[in-house]
């Protein structure tokens, strides 16, 4: 049974899963199974960023952007236009709630796909530093347009949005899209994506077009982050586009480089352990053996965030399971890595 | 005075930072250092509310606001003429610094070919440490100019400022000093009309548009020199 199998198996596994876990997921304490949820939905946006920044090496800040925009194009939908689907399928019953739900997720996903493209295109030429904050902008823009439109609420914000979220909705998303990118990037098509990231002129040079792949990227990675969005948008109920802002940007990329840009495995264990990080840090502030500081510090998780990426940068930047491109060294799968032996000159 | 004081105190921070965080990753991929600015942003914005408390504190006047000239439907206060003037002095000690001193060629050569500068001498580490200060001393600087006219602080307060201080040195061309006031004039005059319009709410979303823009149709700025990529 090789690879290709197996991913498959593995897909079809977590899906049965999260379904059987969800069927008993009444037993369990809403408060933590509020923060599963926020997991397998950081693990969706956690993935997805990383296709765009690890993968293809595209420094996006804006990733809220899309999400926000998953999250109001999906909230709207099943909120105003329910009813005529539900007619349509003959009462609100199973079966028409999860077509409504897969429904509004893929329309909110697909409107963040369209932003992407509208990211991804004039962000081509754009390297480091200027991409960052270009991307930066996007994020801010789309957040003032949905502040400024009225229908959605504006900075009141969308609430009494139906909860439609559960355990299995939020995991299989998760795991459709771990599997996509991992298969993505371990086909032929989807080693373009490296090589645009590891060193875009000579990819050009051998004929690959940069141009497609980056574009790719940002589509794709909008499109599971919309979706992400959905799923965010029905689970809490209520939604505010300060909510989607730069910190959420942040947030995300610091899951993506803690894990490691790159590495599918670091980015999905990251996302966990920083939404752990953060639901234990509430609990912090209320021991009361701890000095005030270290409390009021645990309060403020935007300082520990701040602090975990500068001691990041410095001490390992390629994350927990990422890899520093080394010059020199050949790598063969599945043999033995070789590396360039000095000339010995005679 | 006051303006002196916390330039200097500004320039001290920059050092320091660029010693603790930046140092140490010089020969590490530019988007390392980019990833750690950021951090560093984030410390700063967030542990000053930790340390001030996040409420907006009342900026004291320095100087009267008074109104000062009135030529038919046009008022000019002397916050304004104030800001007005220092910036101009600034710019042009700045100029003057980068164009006319040692130093300041020493900075043109390290941006221009590091290797090639260590080579003729120059300390590198020195340089890149007076750099750091000038800038984060001019910030300060610009930080008292914003609160003069907006007496309202926060610690949040320069994110976005910071952010458009970059759109403007892009919209000027960057490496390019006079072009990034041109710049900055630009944005400026574009938000304030933006602010007055029907459009009010998007105001900040047009420095972004902005921003956008140049990068699509002219990258290397209103005045900068378009540079051809060496492989």
């Amino acid at each position: 049974m090789n690879y290709r199998h197996i991913k498959k198996f593995a897909l079809l596994g977590a899906i049965i899963l999260s379904a059987l876990v969800s069927h008993y997921s009444g037993a369990i304490n809403s408060y933590y199974l509020q923060v599963v949820i926020f997991i397998g939905i950081n693990i969706t946006l956690a993935v997805s960023l990383n296709l765009i920044n690890g993968y293809t090496g595209q420094f996006s800040l804006g990733h809220a952007g899309f999400m926000a925009i998953g999250a109001y194009v999906a909230a709207y939908l099943s909120t105003e236009h329910s009813a005529g689907l539900f007619s349509a399928l003959g009462g609100t019953n199973a079966f028409s709630l999860s077509v409504l739900f897969i429904g509004v997720l893929l329309a909110g996903g697909l409107a963040a796909a369209v932003a992407g493209l509208i990211v991804g295109v004039p962000s081509l030429r754009l390297k480091g530093d200027y991409l960052a904050i270009v991307t930066l902008g996007f994020g801010e823009i789309i957040r003032v347009l949905i502040q400024n439109t009225d229908a959605v609420g504006g900075p009141r914000g969308y609430s009494g949005i139906a909860g439609y979220t559960t355990l299995f909705w939020t995991f299989s998303i998760a795991a459709v899209t771990i599997y996509v990118v991992v298969s993505l990037i371990d086909s032929t098509y989807g080693r373009g994506f490296l090589t645009v990231r590891d060193d875009e002129i000579a990819a050009e040079a051998i004929g690959i077009n940069t141009t497609r792949y980056k574009v790719t990227a940002f589509v794709l990675g909008a499109f599971f982050a919309g979706v992400a969005g959905g799923l965010y948008a029905h689970s809490t109920t209520y939604i505010n586009p300060s909510g989607f802002d730069f910190q959420r940007s942040i947030e995300i990329v610091i899951m993506v480089i803690l894990g490691g840009m790159g590495s599918t495995a670091g980015v999905v264990f990251a996302a966990i352990l920083l939404t752990l990080l953060l639901e234990y840090l509430r609990f912090v502030s209320g021991y009361q053996w701890l000095p005030e500081v270290l409390r009021r510090i645990a309060a403020n998780r935007m300082i520990i965030y701040s602090l975990v990426l500068i001691a990041l940068m410095l001490l390992r930047p390629q994350g927990l399971f990422g890899r520093l491109p080394r010059r020199g060294a050949v790598e063969i799968p599945g043999g033995k890595r070789k590396e360039k032996k000095p000339v010995k000159v005679a | 005075m006051v303006l002196l004081l916390t330039m200097s105190l500004c320039a001290v921070i920059g050092i320091v930072i660029e010693r603790l965080a930046y140092r140490p990753l010089r020969s590490m991929p530019k988007l390392t250092v980019l990833i750690t600015a950021i951090g560093v942003s984030l410390f700063l914005e967030y542990g000053g509310q930790f340390v001030f408390g996040p409420d907006p504190k009342a900026f004291p006047e320095l100087i009267a606001d008074r109104a000062l000239e009135h030529t038919g439907a046009l008022t000019i206060t002397t916050t304004q003429l104030v800001a007005f003037v220092v910036t101009i002095l600034l710019l042009i000690a700045l100029t003057f610094i980068v164009k006319r001193t040692r130093l300041g060629m020493a900075m043109r050569a390290v941006s221009n070919n590091p290797t090639a500068a260590a080579l003729m001498g120059i300390n590198i580490d020195t340089v890149v440490s007076f750099t750091f200060g000038l800038g984060s001393a001019l910030a300060g600087a610009a930080g008292i100019l914003y609160s003069l006219s907006y007496p309202s602080i926060d610690p949040l307060m320069g994110l976005l400022p910071g952010v458009k201080a970059f759109v403007a040195a892009v919209l000027g061309g960057i490496g390019n000093i006079p072009g990034a006031a041109v710049g900055g004039i630009i944005l400026g005059v574009v938000e304030t009309f933006v602010g007055g319009s029907a459009f009010s709410t998007y105001r900040d979303a047009i420095a972004f548009a902005l921003l956008i823009g140049i990068l699509l149709f002219r990258p290397a700025g209103i005045f900068g020199k378009m540079q051809a990529e060496k492989v």
